[in-house]
């Protein structure tokens, strides 16, 4: 019934389940820190479904591909904890819904 | 094997991003965060990305989860938030069942098409050589512009998170400073 090795679809619908996951995540919760790893989460989902494409069509560039989806997602993070760092410094809270003004 | 390797892997990966969703003190989430991190890390393995799969550890739970936890202690550890008060009705009904709809969407896209698209001729792909020398190769050569380009753009993620982040030690918590006024608010309150 099963194949020797589970096929790219698996490893697929895997990816497409974690991105539901995140991006659930990313609608529910209120709490910024959360969020952002709700968006980490989404990332990496991608980043699976990039090296299933890059095992099932032979391409290393897949593979690439998931690299600078990592430097793009360290650079993320470093900036968007920097501006939750200094909403914090005024506000004393990072709740996404107080948030509505887009002064610091 | 694989099967075995691949159950163990997205079981982890599931129970990690469940518990980034559901818990509410933010530590746990970013623990969980590194469960779904270190199950990634695995199924990478499992399809022959042995580098992305140390990248991903060294990065991602070593580095991107321990800011997570950095800015967390700096800002309390125990603001949790509560799960209960749903603040726009209907909001978190209708969050769920996107989430269940673009989950069904993509699977169905998966398991009823098929992967198309032409194998590579610039960057084939083989498992019998040493993943981080090939990756190195592709990178260097094909991607060298990207490449570049990353550099520049963590040089301004670093500059901009310094910015960002400055002490002003003249700023209190909830006051204004003189920069934040906008020009007209301070023409009207003449």
């Amino acid at each position: 019934m099963f194949a020797a090795a589970p096929p790219p679809e698996v490893y697929l619908g895997l990816s497409a389940v974690l991105f539901a996951i995140g991006a659930v995540g990313l609608l529910v919760r209120r709490n910024a820190l959360v969020m952002f790893m709700c968006v980490e989460l989404m990332l990496n989902a991608v980043n699976l479904s990039f090296i299933t494409y890059a095992r099932a069509l032979d391409d290393l560039g897949g593979q690439v591909a998931v690299f600078f989806v990592l430097v793009v997602a360290a650079a993320e993070v470093v900036v968007g904890l920097g501006i939750i760092v200094s909403i914090f410094r005024r506000r004393r809270y990072a709740d996404a819904d107080d948030l509505s003004l887009l002064k610091g | 094997m694989e099967w075995a390797v691949f159950i163990a892997g997205a079981l982890i990966c599931l129970l990690g991003a469940f518990g980034v969703v559901t818990r509410t003190n933010p530590v746990h989430a970013a623990l969980s965060l590194v469960g779904t991190l270190w199950g990634m890390a695995v199924l990478f393995i499992a399809q022959e990305a042995e580098f992305l799969a140390a990248v991903q550890v060294i990065v991602y739970a070593g580095s991107i989860v321990v800011l997570f936890l950095f800015v967390i202690m700096l800002l309390g550890v125990d603001t949790t938030e509560d799960l209960t008060v749903e603040p726009l009705t209907g909001q978190r009904t209708g969050a769920i069942v996107a989430g269940v709809l673009l989950a069904g969407g993509l699977i169905a896209v998966f398991s009823f098409g098929a992967i198309t698209g032409a194998e590579s001729v610039a960057a084939p792909f083989d498992p019998s050589a040493a993943n981080p020398l090939e990756i190195g190769r592709v990178l260097f050569t094909d991607y060298l512009w990207a490449f570049e380009i990353t550099s520049a753009l963590l040089v301004i993620a670093v500059t901009g998170a310094v910015v960002l982040a400055r002490h002003r030690p003249d700023s209190y918590v909830d006051e204004d400073l003189p920069g934040d006024t906008l020009p007209i608010e301070t023409e009207e309150a003449r």
